[in-house]
């Protein structure tokens, strides 16, 4: 089955990402290339996002198209990236979001 | 045979064999809502039927034909799930017991809560929505929704139907034995009265527990819930007076208690620990419950082992409820000034729950400061809704 994994930021998250010094994050940016690499067999696709802050929101159910700064929640989480991965079942695609070594949160949803 | 006898007898012999008819046609077809309605559709026609024309002597073998027959009948459009059916004959080729496969997708964590439970009950235990409903005071179409919407998930989530092994086993092994404790729990906390009219969950719990138990004997764990279940059963009558008040520990009726469901739960625990030497919280609670069982008057309740036990449970899982019931032992074993004493570090998690304030007003009693214990008591009181709580602290704050 093919599942989207959506990588979730939190504020916490981001400012422990700013704090760390240029070896900390090298170190960090490396263990996500890590699991890219090890899981390269299941990941079919995958994309990076760039920061919240370079968003551009438009609303379509108005008169007009509404177009606004910003992502479409403003929130505390936000997505930062996202993995399409094709495996057998949800407990395969829990076991690839367990192992995840960045951001805190991972939401996993079946995709076609 | 009156009604409700002839209720819990159906409730049994449905048990015994929904499960393992779902657990055989989801591996057969494949897919697990399909079979589960299936099963759902022949334990309805049972249960209607049986009680005018009696129970087959075959229950099993009854209800496999009414549901392949069924099968048969709505499956008509998917001609694959048909084939597999047409070729399927009594009796089934005998295989291991599936239902473990059945009880761990039911209880995947991928599912909330309120849906492994009813999806539990439902499959497993082959109960209808409505009576689901009733056992937990909820329309019956909120838990039809609930258990519609898992089956869905279950489908389009691609929740597999398999057994968890390796290191996910623990995790997984914990969601299912919360949710046997939660079923135990809802029933045996709500009062007689209430139960009356209802399917009794305690005893689906308890089932449930015991076919846990036998199905999984590497898993320690699983043979201490059974006891703690077992053990909280033994002591059922006494819980409650004749006019259905709740009797506290102290003035129950020991003579009551069903001794020798109390020695045998206790054999198993023991038995338990000295194979596997591998305690967890159940085990351990159930070795609390062990201590309070054993002793002939409260007065000869063991604290001291029981405060021992709470440290390992605490080290094992710690709570702050868990430390609030080890100072209620703390009492008892070293008095009320060291109980006191922890109950102030509890302040901060527990503010708002009832038994904190009730115990602090209890152990300054002890200590002869009233006032204090009048305000802990009247704090407990603002924080209940509990009818049997609420009386038992009103007659208290006219004490002082």
């Amino acid at each position: 089955m093919k599942y989207v994994l959506m990588f979730v930021e939190t504020e916490q998250f981001a400012r422990e990402l700013a704090a760390m010094g240029e070896v900390e994050r090298e170190a960090a940016y490396a263990a996500v290339g890590r699991w890219f690499a090890e899981h390269a067999d299941k990941i079919t696709h995958h994309t990076h996002l760039h920061p919240v802050h370079t968003a551009t929101t438009v609303r379509l159910d108005g008169g007009e198209p509404l177009v606004t700064d910003g992502p479409f929640v403003e929130g505390k989480e936000v997505v930062s990236g996202f993995a399409e991965v094709e495996v057998a079942d949800l407990d395969e695609a829990l076991a690839l979001a367990r192992s995840w070594p960045a951001c805190p949160i991972v939401e996993i949803r079946p995709a076609s | 045979m009156d009604e409700s006898a002839t209720h819990e007898a159906l409730a049994r012999v449905v048990r015994e064999h929904a499960g393992r008819l779902a657990a055989s046609l989801v591996s057969l077809l494949g897919d697990f809502a399909a079979a589960e309605d299936l099963v759902q559709d022949a334990v309805e026609i049972a249960l209607k039927r049986w009680p005018v024309e009696g129970v087959p002597e075959r229950p099993d073998a009854w209800l496999f034909t009414v549901a392949r027959r069924r099968g048969l009948d709505v499956l008509r459009r998917e001609s694959t799930y048909r084939a597999k059916l047409a070729q399927l004959a009594w009796p089934v080729p005998a295989e291991p017991d599936d239902r473990l496969r059945l009880i761990f997708t039911c209880c995947h964590p991928a599912l909330s809560r309120p849906a492994q439970i009813a999806l539990t009950l439902r499959v497993v235990c082959g109960l209808s929505a409505a009576q689901i409903a009733a056992a937990f005071l909820v329309p019956e179409t909120t838990v039809a929704q609930r258990i519609t919407r898992a089956k869905k998930k279950i489908a389009e989530a691609g929740i597999p139907y398999r057994m968890p092994a390796g290191e996910e086993l623990p995790s997984r092994l914990e969601q299912v034995l919360a949710v046997i404790y939660l079923l135990f729990n809802e029933g045996y906390l709500s009062s007689t009265a209430e139960r009356a009219q209802a399917r009794d969950l305690v005893d689906d719990a308890g089932w449930l527990a015991a076919l846990l138990a036998s199905l999984m004997p590497k898993e320690p764990e699983a043979a201490g819930l059974l006891a703690l279940i077992r053990l909280h059963r033994a002591r059922g009558a006494a819980r409650f007076d004749a006019a259905g008040r709740l009797v506290l520990l102290a003035d129950q009726d020991r003579s009551q208690w069903d001794h020798k469901v109390i020695e045998e739960a206790i054999a198993l625990l023991v038995r338990t620990a000295r194979t596997h030497r591998r305690p967890g919280p159940y085990q351990l609670q159930a070795a609390i419950v062990a201590c309070h069982a054993e002793a002939e008057r409260f007065e000869d309740t063991d604290w001291r082992q029981i405060v021992v036990l709470y440290d390992l449970l605490l080290a094992l899982a710690p709570s702050p409820v868990g430390r609030l019931h080890r100072a209620i032992a703390l009492r008892y074993a070293h008095g009320p000034e060291a109980a006191l004493a922890e109950l102030a570090e509890l302040d901060r998690g527990l503010e708002r729950y009832p038994l904190l304030h009730a115990t602090r007003a209890e152990l300054l009693r002890d200590l002869g400061r009233h006032a204090e214990a009048h305000r802990a008591d009247a704090r407990a009181l603002e924080l209940t809704a509990n009818p049997a709580q609420q009386a038992l602290l009103e007659e208290r704050l006219t004490w002082t």
